[in-house]
C-alpha cells in the first residue's frame, strides 16, 4: 500500500511575535483531495498558522510542502501562483464595484485594457461549473453576507487553485447557508483535484463535513486524527485542554416584573439612508433577558446606536418606564440605561485616555468623583478605577494605563465594569463575547446574568445564536430591519430559527 | 432691434463663453483631483500646483516665445509637486490633508518669489479657434472664441471614464482606491499607484494653471488665481468623482463665475462684486445641499470614508 498522497505539508513552524510565541513546532498534514478542519480557540494559533502557509508572515522556523515539493512562500502573491487560495474572515471584496469586476480584478494577469463583453461571456460560461451562482453585474454593496462569502468563494475558485484555505467561512452565514456551502465545497473535493483547509471553532461543522481534523491551542499542536475516530466531546477537551463547564448559569425568577424598555414601531435609516430598521416594536421586562438573534448587518447596529444616542430614528418611540427616551445624558441618568455596544474600544472608549478615566465617563461629574459637580476629585477616580480592575479582574499595570493599550477581552471587562458598576435598570449588550477566550467569555456572561437577576432589563443583541440560547428568557430573530419571529431556548427549533434568520 | 433684445441674448451667450473660458481650469484641476482622490488621497495642494503652473507657465511662454512649450512646463511643475505631496504622505503618520495645505501655501508663495521679473512683460498667448466668426456680433464672436485646452480637457473627462471602467491601470487605481487591503492581497504596490495618480493629478492641475496666464485672464499677477484650485475640491465631491460629472459641475461654476463680468458688459454694474461671490455661493449651496447629518457621500472611494 502506497501513503496516501499530501497536498499541503507544514513541518515545525514556530512563529514568535516579540515575546509572544504565536505557534510552537506545529505540523499539519493535508491529503490529497480531502476536508481538513483546523480547530481550536480565538488566539490558539489557527490564523497564524494559514498565514505562515500562505506567505503573508514568514515562520521563525519550520518549512512547508506543496505537492510534496518543498516549497520557501515568500509573499501571498508567490502562493496564488503555486495554486494555494485563501478566502479571509472578513471580506476582501470592493464595496464599489460590480461583481464583475471584482471577479476580473482577482485575476493574476490583467489585460491592459478590458473588454467587458467578451470577460462577461467568459465568466458567464465558467460560472456554469461553480458551485454557486451569483449576478455578475450586481453591486458588492447590494448583496447579502451570505452572497458575499460565495463571491469570496468563486473568485477563488476561478483561479485554478488547487488548495483552498477558508478562515471561519461561516461567521457571517446563517446555519442553513453555512451547510450549503459546506456541503457544496466538500463536493467539490470529491469531485475535482481540490484540497480544502477550514478554520473554525465550530465542533458541528467538523463532525458533519471534515475528513480530518487537526487541534491547535495556545500554539501548540495538540493533535490531528481522523473525524471519523474522534467525538465531539474528546476534541472539545483537546480544544480547552480541560473539561467544558456545561453548567447553566443560575437563574432566578423575580417577583414582580414591569416593563422597562419599550420601544413602538421604530424606523431607522442607514449611513446610505436606506431603511435598517423597519417597524420594529419590542418590550423588554424587568428581570428579564431578550436576546435579538440574528446575521449581521440586519439593522441590529443601527437600532443599538438610536439606543445608544449615536444615530437619530426616522419615526417611532423608545420609552423607558413609560417616558419617552432620547438618549440625553441626564436620562441616561434618571433610568439608568447602560449599553455595551460592539467594538467597544471604538463605541465606548476614549483610546488615548486612561483606565480610570474611562472607568468614570458615567459618574465624573458627580461628587465623589467630582467636588461641587464641577472640579474633578483625581483621587477619587483613581481608587474608584482600582477597585474596578479588581473587582472586573481588568488585566492592566494600572489605572493610568491608556485604555487603548488593553487587549480586546479587557478592554471588554473595562466597560462593563463601567456600565455594571452601579445600578443598572436597563442594559443593552451587543456580542459582548466577541474574540474572548472561555474564560473571559464565562466571566462575562455570569455578569450579564447577575444583572438580570437583580432586576435589569436585559437586551441582548448577538449574532452568536449560542450565547443567545444560553443567556435569553425569550429572543426575537431580526432579518433586514424586520422582527420576524419569537420563540424561546427551550421550544426553540433550530431549522426554522435559522430560515428566519436567512429571511425566508 | 433694440438694445434691451441684445442686452438677454448678450448675457446668455456671454455666460456661455464665459462658463467654458472660466470653467476650463475648473476642469483641468478637478479631473486631476479626481484621480488622485481615486486613489484613496486628497491633495488639497492642488491651489498651490495651479498658482505655480500659471506662474511657470507665463514665465517660459515668454522667455521661448512658446505658449505650448509654457503649458508643458507648468504641467511638469505640477508633477514635482505632486511628487513631493506623495513622497511626503507616504511616510509614517504624515496626514494627506496637512501636507495638501502646506504645498498650497509653499506653492503660491514659491511662484509670488520666482514670478516677481514676469509681472510686466507680455508673453505670447495661447491660441483660440473661432467657433463664432459666421456671427456678425462682436459679443458672439467673442464669447465663442473656444481655447484649444478647453477641447483637450473636453476629450479628456470621458477618456477618464473609460479608463477609470476598462483600463486596467484605472481598475487598480480605484482598488487601491476602494480598499487598500484587497489591494495589497493583489500584490499592488499601493504607494506607487498613489504617487503615480497624484502626480498625473499635480500635472492636469499645472496645465489648468498655464490656462489662467496664458488665455483668460492672460497675465501673470499675484492675484490671478482666485481659489480654483480649493473650490476644485468641493467640485469633485458635487461631481461624486465621476469625470464626466466634473466636466458638467466645471461648466456650471464656470457659468456662475462668468455672471459678473457679463451683465456688466452689457452695462448692468449694480451688484458686480456680489455676482461675482456666485460661485463661493454655489459651492457652500452644493455642500449644504448635497451633504447629510445622516448619509455619506454616494460613491464616495471607500479608502476616503474610513479615515
Amino acid at each position: 500500500m502506497t501513503q496516501p498522497k499530501l497536498a499541503l505539508e507544514a513541518i515545525n513552524i514556530s512563529k514568535h511575535f516579540a515575546d509572544f510565541c504565536a505557534l510552537n513546532k506545529v505540523n499539519l498534514k493535508l491529503r490529497h483531495k480531502s476536508f481538513h478542519a483546523l480547530l481550536g480557540e480565538n488566539g490558539a494559533g489557527k490564523s497564524t498558522l494559514v498565514k505562515c502557509i500562505m506567505g503573508y508572515y514568514h515562520p521563525d522556523e519550520g518549512e512547508i510542502l506543496f505537492d510534496e515539493k518543498q516549497r520557501s512562500i515568500t509573499n501571498p502573491h508567490h502562493a496564488h501562483v503555486l495554486g494555494l487560495g485563501m478566502v479571509y474572515q472578513h471580506f476582501t471584496l470592493i464595496p464599489n464595484m460590480t461583481v464583475a469586476e471584482n471577479l476580473v480584478l482577482a485575476r493574476p494577469q490583467l489585460p491592459a485594457v478590458i473588454n467587458w463583453r467578451e470577460e462577461l461571456g467568459v465568466l458567464q460560461s465558467k460560472m456554469a461549473g461553480m458551485p454557486f451562482q451569483v449576478d455578475l453585474n450586481a453591486s458588492i454593496n447590494s448583496l447579502s453576507a451570505g452572497e458575499k462569502q460565495k463571491v469570496e468563494i468563486i473568485k477563488q475558485l476561478l483561479l485554478d487553485i488547487k488548495v483552498l484555505i477558508l478562515d471561519e467561512p461561516t461567521s457571517v452565514l446563517t446555519p442553513n447557508e453555512a451547510d450549503e456551502v459546506l456541503t457544496k465545497i466538500k463536493n467539490m473535493t470529491q469531485s475535482q483535484d481540490l484540497s480544502v483547509i477550514i478554520i473554525t471553532h465550530k465542533f458541528r461543522e467538523v463532525m458533519n463535513f471534515a475528513d480530518d481534523v487537526t487541534v491547535l491551542r495556545k500554539g501548540q499542536l495538540v493533535g490531528t486524527a481522523k473525524v471519523d475516530n474522534v467525538s465531539a466531546e474528546q476534541l472539545a477537551n483537546m480544544m480547552i485542554g480541560q473539561e467544558m463547564n456545561t453548567q447553566p448559569l443560575e437563574r432566578t425568577k423575580s417577583a414582580d416584573t414591569t416593563t422597562v424598555l419599550d420601544i413602538e414601531t421604530l424606523n431607522v435609516d442607514d449611513d446610505t439612508g436606506l431603511p435598517a430598521v423597519n417597524d420594529l416594536s419590542l418590550q423588554v421586562q424587568s428581570g428579564e433577558i431578550v436576546g435579538i438573534a440574528g446575521v449581521s448587518g440586519n439593522g441590529q447596529k443601527e437600532l443599538v446606536q438610536v439606543l445608544a444616542g449615536q444615530r437619530r430614528l426616522i419615526s417611532g418611540v423608545i420609552k423607558v418606564h413609560d417616558e419617552p427616551y432620547y438618549a440625553k445624558r441626564q436620562q441616561m441618568r434618571a433610568h439608568k440605561f447602560h449599553c455595551l455596544p460592539e467594538e467597544p474600544l471604538r463605541n465606548a472608549c476614549v483610546p488615548n485616555m486612561s483606565v480610570a478615566d474611562n472607568l468614570a465617563f458615567r459618574r465624573f461629574d458627580r461628587p465623589p468623583l467630582a467636588y461641587k459637580n464641577w472640579i474633578l476629585n483625581r483621587g477619587a477616580i483613581t481608587s474608584a478605577a482600582r477597585e474596578l480592575i479588581s473587582r472586573f479582574s481588568i488585566r492592566t499595570w494600572g489605572p493610568e494605563n491608556p485604555v487603548g493599550n488593553l487587549s480586546g477581552g479587557n478592554i471588554q471587562r473595562t466597560v462593563l465594569a463601567r456600565e455594571l458598576s452601579e445600578e443598572v435598570n436597563v442594559l443593552v449588550v451587543v456580542n459582548p463575547c466577541f474574540g474572548l477566550d472561555f474564560n473571559a467569555v464565562a466571566d462575562i456572561r455570569e455578569q450579564i446574568m447577575q444583572a438580570r437577576n437583580r432586576g435589569t432589563a436585559v437586551l441582548l443583541v448577538s449574532e452568536d445564536l449560542d450565547e443567545i440560547l444560553e443567556l435569553s428568557d425569550r429572543f426575537l430573530v431580526i432579518s433586514e430591519g424586520k422582527l420576524v419571529y419569537e420563540t424561546t431556548p427551550q421550544r426553540a427549533d433550530l431549522t426554522k430559527v435559522g430560515q428566519h434568520m436567512a429571511g425566508h | 432691434m433694440n438694445g434691451e433684445d441684445v442686452g438677454l441674448f448678450g448675457i446668455l451667450i456671454a455666460v456661455l463663453g464665459g462658463a467654458v473660458r472660466v470653467g476650463t481650469p475648473f476642469l483641468f484641476v478637478s479631473l486631476g483631483e479626481c484621480l488622485t482622490e481615486k486613489s484613496g488621497r486628497i491633495n488639497l495642494g492642488l491651489e498651490g500646483n495651479l498658482v505655480m503652473g500659471a506662474m511657470a507657465g507665463y514665465g517660459i511662454s515668454y522667455l521661448s516665445g512658446s505658449p505650448w512649450l509654457g503649458v508643458l512646463v507648468a504641467g511638469l511643475c505640477g508633477i514635482g509637486f505632486g511628487f513631493i505631496h506623495a513622497m511626503l504622505c507616504q511616510q509614517k503618520g504624515v496626514n494627506d490633508i496637512a501636507v495638501g495645505i502646506a504645498l498650497m501655501i509653499f506653492g503660491t508663495g514659491l511662484a509670488f518669489f520666482i514670478g516677481k521679473p514676469f509681472i510686466q512683460p507680455v508673453a505670447p498667448r495661447l491660441p483660440s479657434i473661432g467657433f463664432g466668426d459666421w456671427s456678425d456680433s462682436p459679443v458672439v464672436r467673442a464669447a465663442l472664441e473656444i481655447n484649444v485646452l478647453f477641447l483637450l480637457g473636453l476629450l479628456l473627462a470621458p477618456a477618464m471614464w473609460w479608463f477609470f471602467r476598462n483600463a486596467r491601470w484605472g481598475l487598480i487605481v480605484r482598488t487601491v482606491g476602494e480598499s487598500a487591503d484587497a489591494a495589497l492581497a493583489m500584490g499592488i504596490n499601493i504607494n506607487r499607484v498613489r504617487m503615480l495618480s497624484t502626480m498625473a493629478g499635480g500635472f492636469l492641475a499645472g496645465v489648468g494653471g498655464s490656462f489662467l496666464s496664458l488665455y483668460y485672464p492672460g497675465s501673470w499677477n499675484e492675484g490671478l488665481s482666485s481659489g480654483q484650485g480649493l473650490m476644485a475640491v468641493a467640485l469633485v465631491i458635487f461631481a461624486r468623482w465621476n469625470p464626466l460629472n466634473c466636466l458638467y459641475a466645471s461648466l456650471l461654476f464656470g457659468g456662475a463665475a462668468a455672471l459678473g463680468p457679463a451683465l456688466q458688459s452689457v452695462g448692468i454694474t449694480w451688484g458686480y462684486y456680489l455676482f461675482n461671490a456666485a460661485p463661493y455661493i454655489l459651492t457652500l449651496a452644493i455642500m449644504i445641499a448635497t451633504s447629510s447629518s445622516r448619509r455619506r457621500v454616494a460613491g464616495m472611494p471607500g479608502e476616503l470614508v474610513s479615515r
